[in-house]
């Protein structure tokens, strides 16, 4: 893998430190009035999700990481690993581990598309689409002609998913949920 | 409707243009009534700036001399002390400079530098009048405080910064640098806890000025020894708002001594693998022929007149910015 002198250094750019892939987040140049210039670095360590902050000297160089986002069709869950399938018509398929989906799990549904980011060709982690159509597996009985007021419920999902939902929701109806705050966004 | 690509737009609005303006005509006018002469000197020249930390971008131009390799001028402080050695007497500048690869909130590969020298007046003379210079732009007055290098790096840092085993500077470091061990030097130590653990402190609703810089640090200032007896350099910088905004010295006089701290830098550039850069020999001859006792400051403008325009970065005053130009 190419590597990458702090001039390069870009918001994006998967740069390994510390043995672990990260994603620059944001760059500073800081000089003092005379003297060693620096950047002042944030990067996310994709396998962990934590923003770490690094002091370089300025043109110091870092190692890249070969990291790539995929699209992905969530195939099926064989006990211990996930498996996905690349949807740009070669039928390849890869298999995540529990530590790569992470909190992901809750919002696999077969035939549905994520994007997987893999690591020297591994999967180290799983991102579900903003938006996913789910049907309510499990939930109170729904309250009729309870559409205005703001009472909530939790209901169960066809993922394994709780999210809270509007008191007049049903088992069996199909919801939008928003995947980054696990909130009912409406009836699909 | 719009075109999708706007980066031919300006980076600074119209109206903080019109600003910028009225700060030029403000600095053009205070120096006007102090008698201090304006000039404009060379963005090209034979010889680029040797400091290590320094990248100069150069070209190659055709002259009556041929194909020859000229820098574009990190500083127009060369060119101005030949000046000041021919007799120019008390000088200011609004000068382009080029510094490679700087960019960023704070920063631009191009920027406006104004610089001045005042062959005569003393140190804390001219601190007073950087200051002045500051509040005049900034149209507003600040109490000033002064405070030299090794006392504000004691209270910030905890260290001694002049008498601190390397060791105990490279522990200090190392939490901003992660894991990886630091074989740092001992001014690359310095730098690093003065940018992120002293300067954010200082200029908070005050003019902070530091002095008495360790002698390593000196650039083209004068050295003396402070009260301890340490070799410290006669050089000052000013700070507002965190910002670092000017840079002066008690100008180096000595031919001998400037050859050697150019050559100093060369030998620093090869051991850090940075390019030879071809140094001021001009420079030299004139201090050779006699330069005054003369002290000189450079500002950058930019960035007090963003403060002033209560702006956070150098590219909102500036028309186009490098990513732009």
């Amino acid at each position: 893998m190419a590597n990458y002198s702090t001039n390069e250094f870009k918001s994006g750019l998967k740069v390994m430190l510390d043995g672990d892939p990260c994603s620059i987040v944001d760059n500073e140049f800081v000089k003092p009035g005379k003297g060693q210039a620096f950047n002042r670095v944030k990067l996310r360590n994709l396998m962990t999700g934590r923003v770490w902050e690094r002091t370089f000297k300025s043109g110091e160089s870092i190692e890249g990481a070969d990291v790539l986002d995929l699209d992905m069709e969530y195939l099926y869950n064989d006990g211990e690993m996930w498996h996905f399938m690349k949807t740009d018509g070669s039928f390849e398929q890869y298999a995540a581990d529990k530590k790569a989906v992470g909190e992901s799990e809750k919002w696999l549904k077969e035939q549905v598309s994520y994007t997987i980011t893999l690591w020297n060709d591994n999967p180290i982690s799983v991102a579900p689409p903003n938006f996913i159509e789910l049907t309510v597996t499990e939930t109170d009985p729904g309250l009729k002609g309870d559409t205005a007021n703001g009472g909530s419920k939790p209901a169960t999902l066809s993922t394994g998913a709780v999210v809270r939902v509007p008191l007049f929701i049903n088992e069996g109806e199909v919801l939008k949920i928003d995947t980054r705050s696990a909130e009912y966004v409406g009836r699909a | 409707m719009d075109h999708p690509d706007s980066t031919w737009r300006p980076s600074a609005d119209i109206e903080t243009l019109r600003a910028r303006a009225r700060h030029l005509a403000s600095v053009r006018a205070f120096f006007k009534a102090r008698g201090v002469l304006e000039v404009e000197t060379p963005v090209l020249g034979h010889g680029g700036s040797t400091d290590p930390h320094l990248a100069s971008l150069s070209l190659k131009a055709t002259t009556p001399a041929g194909q020859e390799q000229l820098w574009l001028q990190t500083s127009p402080e060369g060119h101005m002390k030949r000046l000041l050695a021919a007799g120019s007497g008390p000088i200011f500048q609004l000068a382009r400079v080029f510094r490679d690869g700087e960019v960023g909130r704070r920063h631009n590969l191009e920027f406006t530098m104004l610089e001045w020298y005042r062959p005569g007046m003393t140190f804390d003379a001219l601190i007073g009048e950087t200051c002045d210079l500051i509040e005049h732009v900034l149209q507003s007055e600040l109490p000033r405080c002064r405070h030299a290098y090794r006392a504000l790096f004691q209270r910030h840092v905890g260290l001694d910064p002049l008498t601190a085993t390397l060791d105990a500077l490279q522990d200090r470091v190392a939490p901003h640098l992660g894991e990886s061990c630091p074989d740092w030097s001992r001014d690359s130590c310095l730098d690093l806890l003065m940018s992120f653990e002293v300067e954010p402190h200082l200029g908070q609703g005050v003019i902070d000025i530091v002095t008495e810089y360790p002698a390593s640090q000196a650039a083209l200032a004068k050295c003396h020894s402070d009260p301890d007896g340490c070799q410290v350099a006669s050089r000052f910088e000013v700070y507002v708002r965190g910002i670092e905004l000017a840079n002066g010295y008690d100008e180096l006089i000595d031919a001998c001594e400037q050859r050697q701290r150019f050559e100093a830098d060369q030998r620093e550039r090869r051991a850090l693998g940075a390019p030879s850069v071809e140094a001021d020999h001009h420079l030299v001859a004139a201090l050779e022929h006699g330069l005054p006792p003369a002290c000189g400051v450079a500002l950058g403008l930019d960035r007090l007149i963003m403060l002033a325009e209560g702006r956070a970065c150098v590219s909102d005053v500036m028309a186009f910015d490098t990513p732009r130009c």
